[in-house]
C-alpha cells in the first residue's frame, strides 16, 4: 500500500473498511521515524510503546462503534508547547527540561476523544520564539527537502514531521506565522484559525492575545477535518468562542469561479525574493485561469505590522514567561545565594538568547515612562491595521499573500541577524494581530527544489471560504511532490 | 508652638466570601492542609488559564453600589508584574486602568461629628499564597490555598483626620460588607486588611505633606496605635527641620514602632498592562439596576428605623444591629410578637447574655422566631413566670424547643387555682409560727420572706402578684381576728 500519497482521511477510511488496522498505521509511522528521524530531528519525545497500546484500544473502539470520527485511528504529532498529561512538555527550553504536566491541554482531550493516536512531541523554536526552529535548546530540526536548510518555525518540528512522512497530521501553534511559514518551507498545509476558535487551555503561552493552535497536514481536507475536531467553546479558556459554524470539512469545493481575491501591492515590493514572487504570481494566474477575480490594492499599514507585532508579542511574553522562575517546577540553577540570585541565575541559565531578547524587549516597552510611547502606540497601530483589513474584506472574499519573502534559508543563516529574521514575518503577523484565519497551501518548488506556499487569508469566522478556495487550488495545482530527503546530511 | 493636622487615606483589602476562587473552581475555605485547595490555574502551571468568576463581579458591584460609586460599564483586568514566590505566575491579576467602581463616598460619624469619606476606587484582584519560613530546615515553603481568593481593594481619598475617624471608616466598611453578605471582614483571619497612608501638615495649610504608607496592621487597636505613632514621628521630623521620606513602613505592634521597608526611589515598576487572557467585562444598566433593587437594608437604615418606627433607644438600636443576622432575628420575633421594645429588652438581656456565655458568634444563633414570640406572649398572659420564662428561653436558644409543649410537659404553667394557693398559704404560715408572729405584730419586712416561701413551694408556677394579694388578705383577716378584747 502506498502510504506516501495516501491522506489521513483516506487512511482512516481504510481502517473503517478493515483494509488496514490502526496498528499497521502506527507501525508504518514509526518505521518512517526510524528511517528519517536521525536526519530530520523533528521530535523531542516519542511515545512508541504507548502508541502501539493505544492503537489496539482505538482499533477496538472503532470496531465497537465508540470512535466514529473521520480521523479515528490516525497517528498525530503534537508541538512541545502543548501539555500532555504525564509527558514532558519542554517548549524546547532548558528551563522546562524536566517539566511534566499533570493535565491535558483541551486539544489533547479532543484528539483523544476523536480516536487519534499520540506519537510524540515535536521540536520548535524555544517558547515558539523564532522562525527557523534553530532557537530550540535541543538542536535544530532540518528541512526534509534539503537537510542543510531550516524547516521554518516555530512549528518546524510539526511541519517537518508531516513533510517527511514521520506523522500523518500534527498540531502546531501560530502566534505570528508559526504554522503558516514552516508549512510553506516544508511543502505541507497548515491552518491558523480565527482567534478563539481553538481552546488555548494547556498551550504554554507565548503571546496570549495572538496564540492559536492549528492543524498541519498533507492537504486541506486533512487539516479541515482536524480543525473541526479541535474547534469549540471551552469553559477553561475565557477567550474561546462558541462557534456553530465549525463543520469545516463539509463544504470543500473544486471551484473558485467568481471568488474575489485581493493582493496587497506592498506584499510584492522590494523584500520579496524572485523565486517566491514567481511562484506566487504563477499561483495567481492559475486561480484566474479557473475563473477567480484577482485585484491588487494598497495596504498602507503594512510597514507598521512588524513593529506593532513585536511590541505586543514581546510585552505579553515578558509577563507570560515570568512564572518560569525555578520555584515551583522546571529547571533551577545549581548554585545561588538567596531568592533573587536564584531567580537571576535560573533564568539566565534556563532561557536561550532569543527568549531573553524578547523578554527584555517586552519588559522595556511595558516599563513606566515607555508604556504610552511603545505598548499603547502598538495597540493603537493594531486597531488601524484591523480597520484596514476590515475595509479590504468589504471589497474581497479572500486576501492572497506569500507566507514568507523567501524559501527556507540555510541553517545558521538567520540567527546572525535577528532583525532581518523578524522582517521575514511581514506576511504572516497581521493575521494574528487581527485575529484572522489563514491557510498555507504548497504551490511550487523553487530552482533549488525548496517548496513555496501560498497564503489565503479570510475575514474572522470565514474559515470555510478559505478552505473552499484552498481545496480548489489543490485540484488546479495537481499532486504536490514529496521530499526525497536530499541535500547535505549534517 | 505649631499645631499640626494629620491627613489619612486608606487602602482596604476585603476578601470576598465567594465559594470558589476568582479565576478557578477551587474552594476559598479558610484553613485546609497546605496546597489542598489548588489546581493548575491557581498554582500558575504552564498553559493554565484564568476564567473570571462572575460572582466576584456581582459582589464588587454590590459594594460599589452601596458606597455610592460610579461603575465602569466596560471594565478590564490588568497584570501587575513582580517576582515573589507567594505569587505563582509572578504577576497578580488586578485592575489598574479601568477599576470596576470609582468616585464613591461613605459617611462616618465620630465625636467630631459627621464626615464624608470619598472613595477613589474599588477594584477586583486575586490574593497571593502564603510563605512559611522553616528556620530549622533553612528553607521556605509556600501554601497556595489563598492564591486566587478574590479581593476587592477599596482606596479612599485622604479625607480622614484622626485615628477615631479611621476606625469609624473601617467599622463602616465592615458593617457594609457584612450587611451586603459579601465578606465576613475578620481582621484576625486577614479577610479585611488596611494599609494606612498618612501625612501631617501645619494646621491651616492647604498643601499635603509627604506621606508614608504603613503595612502589617491587623487589628483596630494596632491601626489606632500606628496612626498615633506615625503622626508623632512625622511631627518630630518636621520640628527638627528634617524631611519626611516617602516610603513604605512596616508597623511592629509589639514595639509600637514602624520600620522603613522601601522608599519611593526603589519603588517597583510593576509594568501593568491589560491581561490578554481575560476578556473585558461589560456591565449592563440592567445588572446595576438589579443590584440596586436587591440591596438589603444597611445598618444605618436599620438603626434609624429602630429608633423612629420601633421606638428603641439609639444605644439598643446600635447593639442590635451589630450583627445583621441577629437584627433580622429580632425583627422577625418583634413582628410576630408585636411589641418591639419588649422584644429588644429580651434580646439585649437574654439573647446577648447567652451568646456571650456560650462563646458563640452572633451569626451562629439559630432558633425559630415564633418560639420566642410565643414565650413572650405566655409571659404577658401570666401563663409562665418571668423567672421560668428565662429558663425556657435558654432551651429555645440551645435546642429550639416549642415553649408551649415544653412548659406543659415540665409543669411550668402558672397556677391560677385559688384552692391550691390558699392551701399552700395555710401550710407555709403553719410551718413558720415565729415569722408569722412577727408579721402579725406589724413587722412588715417579714412579708417578703413569706412570698419567697410561697414561690418556692409552688415551684415558681404562681404569679408573684397573686401570691402577694392572697398573703395580704390572709394577714389582714388574721389581724382582725386576733384583736384583743378589752
Amino acid at each position: 500500500m502506498d502510504f506516501d500519497t495516501m491522506t489521513a482521511l483516506e487512511a482512516a477510511e481504510k481502517i473503517k473498511q478493515r483494509q488496514i488496522s490502526t496498528t499497521d498505521l502506527v507501525k508504518q509511522v514509526f518505521d518512517q521515524i526510524e528511517k528519517k528521524e536521525g536526519k530530520v530531528h523533528a521530535y523531542l519525545d516519542l511515545y512508541k510503546k504507548d502508541a502501539f497500546a493505544r492503537a489496539k484500544e482505538v482499533q477496538k473502539g472503532i470496531e465497537e462503534g465508540r470512535y466514529r470520527g473521520p480521523l479515528a485511528g490516525i497517528p498525530i504529532a503534537v508541538k512541545d508547547n502543548i501539555c500532555v498529561k504525564g509527558k514532558k512538555t519542554t517548549c524546547a527550553s532548558k528551563i522546562l527540561g524536566n517539566f511534566v504536566p499533570q493535565y491535558n491541554a483541551e486539544v489533547i482531550h479532543r484528539i483523544l476523544d476523536a480516536g487519534m493516536i499520540l506519537i510524540g512531541k515535536t521540536n520548535m523554536d524555544e517558547f515558539a520564539m523564532g522562525s527557523t526552529t534553530e532557537t530550540s535548546a535541543y538542536g535544530p530540526t532540518k528541512n526534509p527537502w534539503n537537510l542543510s536548510h531550516v524547516p521554518g518555525g516555530s512549528s518546524g518540528g510539526s511541519c517537518a514531521a508531516v513533510a517527511a512522512g514521520e506523522a500523518w497530521l500534527a498540531l502546531g501553534s501560530d502566534t505570528g506565522g508559526s504554522i503558516r511559514q514552516p508549512s510553506s518551507f516544508c511543502g505541507v498545509t497548515g491552518i491558523k484559525p480565527t482567534y478563539g476558535t481553538v481552546s488555548r487551555y494547556g498551550l504554554v503561552a507565548y503571546a496570549s492575545s495572538l496564540d492559536q493552535i492549528g492543524p498541519v497536514g498533507k492537504d486541506t481536507a486533512d487539516c479541515a477535518a482536524l480543525l473541526e475536531i479541535l474547534s469549540g467553546k471551552d469553559e477553561k479558556d475565557g477567550t474561546s468562542l462558541n462557534r456553530r459554524d465549525t463543520g469545516f470539512s463539509e463544504e470543500l469545493s473544486d471551484t473558485v469561479m467568481g471568488v474575489k481575491f485581493g493582493v496587497p501591492l506592498e506584499y510584492l515590493s522590494e523584500g520579496l525574493s524572485e523565486p517566491v514572487k514567481k511562484a506566487f504570481m504563477d499561483a495567481i494566474k492559475l486561480l484566474t485561469a479557473h475563473g477567480a477575480i484577482v485585484d491588487f490594492f494598497s495596504m498602507k499599514t503594512t510597514e507598521y505590522v512588524i513593529p506593532a507585532y513585536y511590541i505586543i508579542a514581546c510585552a505579553e511574553a515578558s509577563s507570560n514567561l515570568e512564572r518560569f522562575d525555578g520555584v515551583k517546577y522546571g529547571f533551577r540553577a545549581r548554585d545561588y545565594e538567596g531568592l533573587h540570585d536564584m531567580y537571576k541565575k535560573t533564568r539566565t541559565e534556563g532561557f536561550g538568547e532569543e527568549v531573553k531578547r524578547r523578554i527584555l524587549l517586552g519588559s522595556f516597552v511595558l516599563s513606566a515612562g515607555y508604556y504610552d510611547a511603545y505598548y499603547l502606540k502598538a495597540l493603537r497601530t493594531k486597531a488601524l491595521i484591523k480597520k484596514e483589513f476590515d475595509q479590504a474584506f468589504s471589497d474581497y472574499d479572500i486576501l492572497l499573500a506569500p507566507a514568507a519573502p523567501y524559501t527556507a534559508p540555510r541553517i545558521g543563516e538567520s540567527l546572525k541577524d535577528p532583525l532581518s529574521m523578524y522582517l521575514g514575518d511581514i506576511y504572516t503577523v497581521a493575521v494574528n494581530l487581527c485575529g484572522l484565519p489563514g491557510i498555507t497551501v504548497p504551490c511550487a518548488l523553487d530552482v533549488k527544489g525548496l517548496p513555496v506556499g501560498i497564503q489565503m487569508i479570510g475575514n474572522c469566522f470565514q474559515e470555510k471560504k478559505i478552505l473552499r478556495a484552498a481545496s480548489a487550488f489543490e485540484k488546479f495545482r495537481g499532486a504536490f511532490p514529496r521530499p526525497e530527503m536530499g541535500g547535505a546530511c549534517l | 508652638m505649631k499645631t499640626y493636622e494629620t491627613v489619612i487615606g486608606l487602602e482596604v483589602h476585603v476578601e470576598l466570601a465567594t465559594k470558589t476562587k476568582i479565576f478557578c473552581g477551587c474552594s476559598t475555605a479558610f484553613g485546609g492542609a497546605p496546597n489542598t485547595h489548588t489546581c493548575p490555574v491557581c498554582t500558575g502551571m504552564p498553559g493554565s488559564l484564568p476564567v473570571l468568576n462572575k460572582q466576584v463581579v456581582e459582589y464588587a458591584l454590590k459594594a460599589g453600589v452601596a458606597a455610592n460609586c460610579k461603575i465602569h460599564r466596560y471594565c478590564k483586568f490588568d497584570r501587575k508584574n513582580y517576582f515573589y514566590p507567594d505569587n505563582p505566575q509572578n504577576y497578580q491579576i488586578s485592575q489598574l486602568y479601568l477599576p470596576i467602581c470609582y468616585e464613591g463616598s461613605v459617611e462616618i460619624e465620630t465625636s467630631a461629628g459627621k464626615r464624608k469619606v470619598r472613595i477613589h476606587e474599588m477594584h477586583m484582584e486575586e490574593d497571593a499564597g502564603k510563605l512559611i519560613h522553616d528556620e530549622w530546615e533553612d528553607c521556605s515553603l509556600v501554601d497556595y490555598n489563598r492564591s486566587g481568593v478574590p479581593l476587592i481593594e477599596i482606596v479612599s481619598e485622604p479625607d480622614m483626620r484622626s485615628a477615631e475617624e479611621v476606625i469609624a471608616y473601617l467599622e463602616k466598611l465592615r458593617f457594609m460588607m457584612q450587611y451586603l453578605g459579601i465578606s465576613d471582614c475578620k481582621l484576625q483571619e486577614g479577610s479585611m486588611r488596611a494599609d494606612v497612608n498618612l501625612s501631617v501638615r501645619e494646621a491651616g495649610t492647604k498643601e499635603l505633606g509627604t506621606r508614608t504608607e504603613m503595612k502589617n496592621l491587623n487589628s483596630f487597636k494596632a491601626i489606632a496605635r500606628a496612626i498615633e505613632g506615625e503622626r508623632e514621628r512625622q511631627i518630630e521630623l518636621l520640628e527638627e527641620g528634617k524631611p519626611v521620606i516617602q516610603e513604605t513602613r512596616r508597623w511592629d505592634d509589639n514595639k509600637e514602632y514602624s520600620y522603613a521597608m522601601r522608599s519611593k526611589e526603589d519603588a517597583k515598576d510593576y509594568r501593568y498592562f491589560p491581561d490578554p487572557d481575560i476578556p473585558p467585562v461589560h456591565i449592563s444598566d440592567e445588572w446595576i439596576r438589579r443590584i440596586r433593587e436587591e440591596q438589603p437594608q444597611l445598618r444605618e437604615e436599620k438603626m434609624d428605623w429602630y429608633q423612629k418606627k420601633l421606638g428603641l433607644s439609639s444605644y439598643d438600636a446600635g447593639i442590635l444591629t451589630e450583627s445583621r443576622h441577629l437584627a433580622e432575628l429580632f425583627e422577625e420575633v418583634s413582628a410576630l410578637y408585636g411589641d418591639p421594645k419588649k422584644t429588644a429588652n429580651w434580646f439585649m438581656g437574654e439573647v446577648l447574655r447567652l451568646v456571650k456565655d456560650k462563646g458563640m458568634e452572633p451569626e451562629e444563633v439559630r432558633f425559630t422566631p415564633s418560639h420566642m414570640a410565643e414565650l413572650l406572649r405566655m409571659v404577658d398572659k401570666k401563663e409562665v413566670s418571668p423567672q421560668n420564662a428565662r429558663k425556657v428561653f435558654e432551651e429555645i436558644f440551645q435546642k429550639d424547643i416549642n415553649p408551649v409543649l415544653y412548659i406543659e410537659e415540665n409543669g411550668l404553667k402558672i397556677i391560677e387555682d385559688v384552692k391550691i394557693l390558699t392551701d399552700t398559704l395555710q401550710k407555709v404560715l403553719e410551718e413558720n409560727p415565729g415569722p408569722l408572729e412577727e408579721l402579725l405584730s406589724g413587722k412588715e419586712k417579714v412579708f417578703g420572706f413569706f412570698v419567697g416561701q410561697m414561690m418556692r413551694e409552688l415551684k415558681g408556677k404562681a404569679s408573684p402578684e397573686a401570691v402577694r394579694k392572697a398573703l395580704a388578705e390572709e394577714i389582714a383577716k388574721r389581724k382582725s381576728e386576733t384583736v384583743p378584747m378589752d
